[in-house]
């Protein structure tokens, strides 16, 4: 075997992310690690790659134990790695990068025609024949990413961690990466392959392991699986198992659409989609990791410029090209990492909910100070937030109570239509009950809600619709008793053809 | 063709359309002498922001240069007055120590991860503070070996003197061209200045990189202030006062980027000359007051910022219009 790791773990403060993992990458096969978020892929490729030391277990490679203290270390041990955004330098050219610290040197000083030819031999290898001496940051992705997969090669040249190298590819560009990856497997190479497409993994690979929460499930043949059972393993239970759950209210129709989406799309982020909401209607985003959920919402709040589309409401066309005008246009929208992009850790409860608010008002009309600690109260009282007192920094709460002091801010602007983007994530399991009651609760008034989830359990139960999404399109629409785990699930996993 | 030398050609023509257009109006300047006294007079600066371009391209600031010039003139003088010290010996002694200051400038940007700015601006200060110390007064230097040194040059046919100071400034720019273009330290700087990170993972010995990149340009300063001291026959702590910043702006000018990774040598050394082309026509004009080299100096650094925004724009869209 020619990479072999042997119940590896790694724990952090408060969780294990690694808990016995094995898993064996043999010469001349591509593998493809599999997991949702926080399955711990990231976790063991940076063990592999030498950014993480691992805690326990043993990792070999061509039998000899190993333990790269950085990511120089594995390189020169055998094991590189080519990243999702590419890792070389834009402003070298494209014979600078790919010899980095391995320039042909001449009396001390670097031969730059030595250097020329050899990345040209080395690049016709690869099936590239271009200009070595132009920047590389010239070219495009797909020809970038083909570099950084030769500069790895011929660096490490036996293992090669391919960490979701088409993230930014178009379907034509996927192939030619696709085909450096098959010649490089002809040639003896073990490859580990990790990806969100399952299209590109069945293309691909010829085995595939599967994390979930820091173990493994499973490695089988990938020709063995189907679709549908690698969507199970990754997330963890078998259709068998999901128990229809009926509808808590009869969905009501199709009433007069409060807001009209057509053909929003980017090209290489998500593919043209329609989108009807309903007023106090709550709508469900489901799909895997990277399927394109919370790039549909950022392109429906304008906080990431659509290039085709428009928006209707029933009065007329909405501008909601910018996060402003979006704001203006009634929207509201609370991004899935909380942390970095929803609350100001540093500011008080109170300030953290007169924030969005204040902004619409502008700064030159600053609300006063006894309608701020009323909005405050209201607020901290109708959303049940723990804390001792509004003056608190935001920072000190809990997770539920963050997202919690989000939600107030949004509510504080009174949008009639709020995009919620993984509303429960990092949060304990009472206050998640909370947050979908008060989600329902905001409907009642008329309010529209989009909700994203990664837990369909969750979408199941507060959603009246859900839209499925799969390899960055919407490729299917549940209403009323279709919403259930197993037909979200099956929608999930469908293969390509359906 | 790369746009990253299209700075690098706008600056070169600037420089000659200038030159054309100057000699239009004087046809003097086109001559040995006027030459001559461009690389002698400019000396000093081209010297320094040899340096400077170089940790400009590695993404950092030195503003520490113009006092460790000041400083560098008042040590060689207060030494040579004082002790019975050759010249050579005190040069040997201040590189030494201009280089250490600019070493543990670089040590401390990286070990503490603080800003070149912020460092570089205490080196500044403590520079200028030294010099103070050392001498408020300006102390002339009237060792007969700086007569020498002074009396150094070649004749060019046309009667233009080439001067050692000269001679100098232009050895060290090719000196840098070598280190920044044929070294793997060069290639390390310009790693480095375009993205740690990723420079990191590609083998960049980052800490070795940044305390060279600041001790070859505190050595750069340190030869600067001898040059200076050459030229001045005297070393004085108010001396050289803003020249980290006329360094900076001939870099700029010279087609480096401000933020790093991409740029010439060469370029400084154009930029360099093209600033005391303005400065030659001014004093050629003689109606002109010197302010008029500030403002062409002002206008010339805003088309350039503008032009590389420009320039990164229309790679950027470029690249979005498809695979090259």
């Amino acid at each position: 075997m020619l990479l072999s790791i042997r119940s590896l773990t790694k724990t952090f403060p408060g969780t294990r992310a690694l808990d016995g993992v094995d898993m064996d990458v043999a010469a001349g096969e591509v593998h493809a690690l599999l997991g949702e978020n926080g399955a711990g892929k990231s976790t063991l490729i940076k063990c592999l790659t030498g950014a993480y030391r691992r805690d326990g277990g043993l990792v070999t490679l061509e039998g000899v134990r190993i333990d790269p203290r950085s990511t120089i270390e594995a390189q020169e041990l055998g094991i590189g790695t080519v990243y999702q955004e590419v890792n070389l330098l834009p402003n070298l050219t494209v014979a600078q990068n790919l010899l980095f610290g391995r320039e042909p040197r001449r009396f001390g000083m670097i031969d730059g025609g030595a250097m020329r030819r050899q990345a040209r031999g080395t690049l016709e290898r690869y099936g590239l024949e271009i200009d070595v001496d132009r920047d590389l940051g010239s070219y495009s992705v797909a020809i970038q990413q083909i570099v950084a997969i030769a500069r790895a090669v011929e660096i490490s040249g036996k293992v090669l961690i391919l960490d979701e190298p088409t993230a930014s590819l178009d379907a034509c560009e996927v192939q030619m990466v696709f085909e450096v990856v098959r010649g490089l497997r002809d040639r003896g190479m073990g490859i580990v392959f990790v990806s969100h497409f399952l299209d590109q993994v069945f293309d691909l690979t010829d085995r595939v392991t599967i994390l979930r929460n820091g173990c493994k499930v499973a490695t089988r043949p990938t020709a063995s699986l189907s679709r549908m059972s690698l969507v199970e393993h990754m997330l963890g239970r078998a259709l068998e198992e999901v128990v229809a759950e009926p509808r808590a209210e009869a969905a009501t129709g199709p009433a007069e659409p409060l807001l009209q989406f057509r053909g929003m799309g980017r090209t290489g982020v998500i593919e043209p989609f329609d989108l009807d909401v309903g007023e106090g209607e709550v709508v469900g985003l489901a799909g895997l990791l990277g399927s394109g959920r919370t790039e549909s919402a950022e392109l429906l709040f304008g906080a990431r410029p659509a290039q085709s589309g428009t928006a209707h409401d029933t009065q007329g066309p909405l501008n909601i090209a910018t996060p402003r005008k979006a704001i203006a246009a009634g929207f509201g929208f609370a991004p899935e990492d909380r942390k970095t992009d929803g609350i100001v850790a540093d500011l008080t409860i109170r300030e953290n909910i007169i924030l969005g608010l204040q902004a619409r008002r502008g700064w030159a009309r600053p609300i006063p100070r006894v309608e701020q600690n009323r909005l405050a109260d209201t607020y901290i009282r109708q959303l049940d937030i723990r804390t001792s007192g509004r003056e608190k920094p935001i920072g000190e709460l809990s997770g539920g109570n963050q997202q919690k002091a989000v939600l107030a801010r949004w509510l504080a602007m009174n949008p009639r239509f709020l995009i919620l983007d993984e509303p429960t994530r990092g949060i304990d399991v009472g206050a998640h009950a909370e947050i979908l009651r008060l989600i329902r609760t905001l409907t009642e008034s008329g309010m529209s809600v989009l909700v994203i989830s990664s837990e369909i359990d969750e979408l199941v139960a507060v959603a009246d619709r859900v839209i499925v999404l799969r390899d960055r399109r919407h490729v299917a629409q549940l209403t009323g008793d279709q919403v259930t785990g197993s037909q979200i699930m099956r929608a999930i996993a469908q293969e390509a053809a359906a | 063709m790369n746009t990253r030398a299209l700075p690098l050609y706008a600056t070169i023509a600037i420089f000659l359309a200038a030159y054309v257009l100057a000699w239009t109006q004087f046809p003097n300047i086109l001559s040995t002498r006027v030459i001559g006294n461009l690389l002698t007079d400019n000396a000093y600066l081209g010297i320094v922001a040899v340096g400077m371009t170089l940790v400009i391209l590695s993404g950092g600031i030195d503003l520490s240069v113009g006092s460790v010039i000041a400083f560098s003139g008042v040590f060689i003088a207060v030494l040579l007055r004082d002790t019975g010290l050759h010249p050579l010996v005190v040069f040997a002694a201040l590189l030494l120590l201009t280089t250490a200051f600019g070493a543990g400038m670089g040590f401390l940007i990286d070990r503490l991860a603080m800003p070149a700015f912020i460092v570089t601006l205490a080196g500044m200060f403590l520079a200028r503070g030294a010099a103070y110390m050392l001498s408020i007064q300006s102390v002339p230097i009237t060792h007969p070996f700086y007569k020498t040194l002074q009396g150094a040059y070649l004749l060019m046919p046309g009667k233009g003197r080439l001067t050692l100071i000269g001679v100098l400034m232009v050895a060290v720019v090719v000196l840098g061209m070598i280190i920044a273009h044929r070294t793997r330290f060069g290639a390390s700087v310009y790693a480095l200045g375009g993205g740690e990170q990723t420079a990191r993972l590609m083998g960049v010995r980052q800490g070795r990189t940044t305390v060279l990149v600041y001790a070859f340009s505190g050595l750069m300063a340190g030869l600067s202030g001898i040059v200076f001291s050459i030229y001045t026959g005297s070393g004085y702590s108010l001396a050289a006062v803003g020249t980290e910043l006329t360094a900076i702006a001939t870099v700029v000018i010279g087609g480096t980027l401000l933020s790093g990774g991409a740029g010439y040598v060469f370029g400084t050394l154009v930029g360099v000359l093209t600033m005391g082309l303005i400065q030659t026509y001014i004093v050629f004009d003689g109606s002109l007051s010197s302010w008029w080299t500030k403002i062409v100096i002002g206008l010339l650094l805003l088309a350039f910022i503008l032009l590389q925004k420009g320039l990164l724009r229309l790679s950027r869209t470029r690249l979005n219009q498809g695979p090259a």
